[in-house]
């Protein structure tokens, strides 16, 4: 006998899959395939982020940012080498800049370090910051002409050519590494600091992308990034994408049955306790902080290898194309619609909300060009020139109203948290 | 001589310029947070929506400005004030109202107010599109070139007609805001409901007023930031872009609950922002015969690509060492 909500869910999946069919037969199943893949590696970035938000309550509303890092560790890591770069003095230079800054932070951390030797604070902290400073124009003024003479001689340093899991490994890591500095920093606060730090730290992960022009090409564009599976050229379109789907679709199973072993264990039921009441958890001799500072890490370092996933699909690195708000409000919106703390529910709202998104462009032309047309036809109204560039526009307000709606008559989701009770 | 007066053209003016701009906003923003609680992610678009307000009545009326002597988009500043100032009270009464009602986490509320960011954002650029406008339309800009008294300096200090009124609505907005706060029944009232919310609500005063006159003074102090910055640049969908980080860190190196802190919090992070991305060997120039090194073309302390990030990492330094701010404020 089914329960009223396992009938509800079945009916909205079988909606789920009824709508694919449809978005396949319509579009053809080269295109329904590749808005699948590409749903399935957002799915990946929403099981990240369904983690920090329904199992643990952290706000990140950088997203985009771990994404970005997780796209470029999959580019520099994959792409294959630049000879022009290899072959020439530069890569002796750039190691002699490298080392220069290693040598530097070493010398700041241990200025910092001289009150163990007794070393009253009145000078050490003076003295640590003006070495900090001189150590800072030291590293900048020898990377300047490297990096100068890279982007004139040989485009960018390329890729290392290593196999693709490399890169995506490395996009986790990555990603892992800044979410755990920015969190040790934010966490001890109110969770609005983590949010606003998390805004800044992707604004930050795309400006660095953007314009290390010698690393990343910067507006220039990276392409084409090697695939783990056969290409288009060798297998076909449809059979390229379904292998590259079948390696996304092992990922999310291995993924979500680690959380859900998670989410069901121990570990789980105490992120549930630091979640819904933070007091009597610390009283419980629960680490917190430690405990947040975890389970964030282990969001972003979801969202680096998902964000590396996608990229490594679309096959090009642009640091450009990583809008940080609207695309990190997609998956909130894939996340808080799903049903944040439920595994189906998030991949659910993944593939819901990615398909709608992919559709509404194409339904949002026809329908303006249907509105200019009439318009003209009626009223004699001329259309502005850039009518379609703003009327994709509505896309960004339809995330915003959907966003605060669900929070409002629906805070839970479609398919709601389920606690597991042992009786 | 005329590295001093580049300094001061590029880095005291232009620092104060757009200090005040973030100490306007900031203002709103730690009014807001100390207050209703929450960190009100909507803030800079409420500063481009109101600049879109003062863009729409100077098209509507282009005539205005040149008649008093004064750019039109200033003399509409009040109406445009008002109307952002409405259309706060109207955000709070559908999107964050019924949350409060619900007693929801904080962090909810702020979630609401990345979509009601969102939303607008959408809004704006439906209707005006992405491109730039001018807000000068039946008037121009003027630019005073001030020349210095002095033998050395051949260039003169710069500073345009939009800068010192955004001077004069700085300092008006400050001194009425502070009489407001201190000598007004419902100016006590704020401050009490922003120290024990509680207590406020048991010794009588309305909470909702209170509400409502938060978002009118932060809806006002917006709309006037974003008309006089579009005033002195252009007018772009996408200046909340670049306003959203620095005047949040502005509230938060300020003290959060500290008007006054968030007013130097504002000035502290536009001059660090004009200070780093300065090219220091422009002053070092006329010394550089007694100096011990080669002086490079470019000492700037960042790139200005890069300007972005100085707000950002003040804010991490003031979370490491003084998450209270400058002025002790609260750590919510």
């Amino acid at each position: 006998m089914l329960s009223n909500t396992a009938l509800k869910e079945m009916i909205l999946i079988v909606a789920l899959v009824a709508a694919m069919l449809l978005l396949v037969s319509v579009m053809g199943s080269a295109y329904g395939v590749r808005v699948l893949v590409e749903a399935s590696c957002y799915a990946i970035i929403a099981l990240g982020l369904t983690i920090q938000w329904g199992y643990a309550g952290l706000f990140n509303a950088g997203i985009m940012g771990f994404v970005a890092l997780g796209g470029f560790s999959a580019m520099l890591m994959t792409f294959p080498t630049n000879p022009r770069f290899w072959e020439s003095d530069l890569p002796g230079e750039l190691g002699t800049a490298f080392l220069k800054l290693i040598v530097g932070v070493l010398l700041v951390v241990a200025a910092s370090q001289l009150h163990r030797l007794k070393v009253p604070r009145k000078i050490q902290i003076p003295f640590t910051m003006i070495l900090g400073a001189v150590v800072y124009f030291w590293v900048i003024n020898s990377f300047a002409p490297v990096t100068g003479s890279i982007v004139r001689e040989a485009g960018f340093i390329g890729g290392f050519g290593l196999p693709v899991w490399v890169g995506w490994t490395v996009g986790g890591i990555l990603a892992g590494t800044v979410a755990y500095f920015i969190g040790h920093i934010c966490l001890g606060l109110r969770s609005d600091y983590l949010a606003i730090a998390t805004l800044g730290v992707a604004e930050i992960i795309k400006a660095f992308l953007k314009n290390f022009e010698w690393m990343t090409r910067g507006t220039l564009t990276v392409s084409p990034l090697p695939w783990p599976v056969p290409g288009a050229g060798e297998v076909g379109f449809i059979m390229a994408r379904a292998l590259y789907l079948s390696v996304t679709a092992v990922m999310i199973a291995v993924i979500f049955f680690l959380l859900h072993r998670a989410y069901n264990g121990p570990w789980g039921r105490m992120m549930r306790a630091i979640r819904d009441n933070e007091i009597s958890s610390s009283a419980m001799g629960k680490d917190v902080n430690k405990r947040r500072l975890e389970v964030f890490i282990f969001g972003c370092i979801l969202m680096g290898i998902g964000g590396a996933a996608l990229a490594t699909f679309n096959g090009i690195f642009d640091p450009n194309g990583y809008l940080p708000l609207n695309h990190t409000f997609l998956i909130w919106v894939m996340v808080i619609l799903g049903g944040p703390g439920n595994n189906i529910g998030t991949l659910f709202g993944a593939v819901l909300v990615y398909v709608v998104w992919v559709m509404s462009e194409p339904a949002a032309l026809a329908l303006l060009n249907a509105i200019s047309y009439l318009g003209d036809l009626w009223f004699a109204w001329e259309a502005p020139s850039d009518f379609s560039s703003r009327a994709l526009q509505a896309r960004v307000f339809s995330i915003g109203l959907i966003i605060t709606l669900v929070l409002r008559y629906a805070p839970k989701g479609l398919f709601p948290e389920k606690v597991p009770q042992h009786k | 001589m005329n590295e001093l007066v580049f300094f001061l053209n590029n880095v005291v003016i232009s620092g104060l310029v757009i200090g005040s701009i973030y100490a306007l906003g900031a203002v709103g923003i730690t009014l807001i947070f100390s207050i209703l609680r929450f960190a009100h992610f909507a803030h800079a678009d409420m500063m481009t929506l109101g600049a879109f307000f003062a863009f729409f009545l100077t098209a509507m009326f282009p005539a205005v400005g040149p008649a008093i002597g004064l750019p039109t988009a200033f003399v509409m500043l009040p109406i445009a004030m008002a109307l952002t100032a409405v259309t706060a009270i109207y955000l709070d009464k559908g999107f964050y109202k019924p949350l409060r009602k619900h007693n929801v986490k904080p962090i909810v509320i702020v979630m609401a107010s990345l979509g009601v960011t969102l939303m607008l954002q959408g809004l704006i650029r439906m209707f005006m599109g992405t491109s730039a406008r001018s807000m000068y339309i039946d008037d121009r800009k003027d630019i005073y070139r001030i020349d210095l008294p002095f033998e050395l300096a051949s260039r003169p200090l710069v500073i345009t007609d939009p800068q010192i009124l955004l001077f004069v609505v700085l300092i008006v907005s400050v001194i009425s805001l502070h009489l407001f706060l201190t000598r007004t029944r419902l100016g006590k009232a704020m401050r009490a409901m922003s120290d024990n919310p509680d207590l406020a609500r048991v010794s009588g005063i309305n909470t909702d007023t209170v509400v409502k006159v938060t978002w009118v003074i932060a809806g006002c102090l917006a709309a006037a930031a974003g008309t006089m910055l579009s005033l002195d640049v252009t007018l772009k969908p996408d200046l909340s872009f670049h306003l959203l980080l620095p005047i949040f860190a502005a509230a938060i190196v300020g003290g959060v609950g500290h008007p006054y802190g968030a007013l130097a919090g504002g000035f502290v992070i536009g001059f660090a922002e004009t200070l780093s991305v300065f090219n220091w060997a422009v002053l070092l120039r006329p010394f550089r015969d007694y100096l011990w090194f080669d002086l490079p073309s470019s000492l700037a302390i960042v790139p200005t690509e890069f300007k972005i990030t100085v707000p950002f990492f003040i804010l991490l330094a003031i979370l490491v060492w003084r998450p209270t701010g400058l002025f002790k404020g609260k750590v919510l």
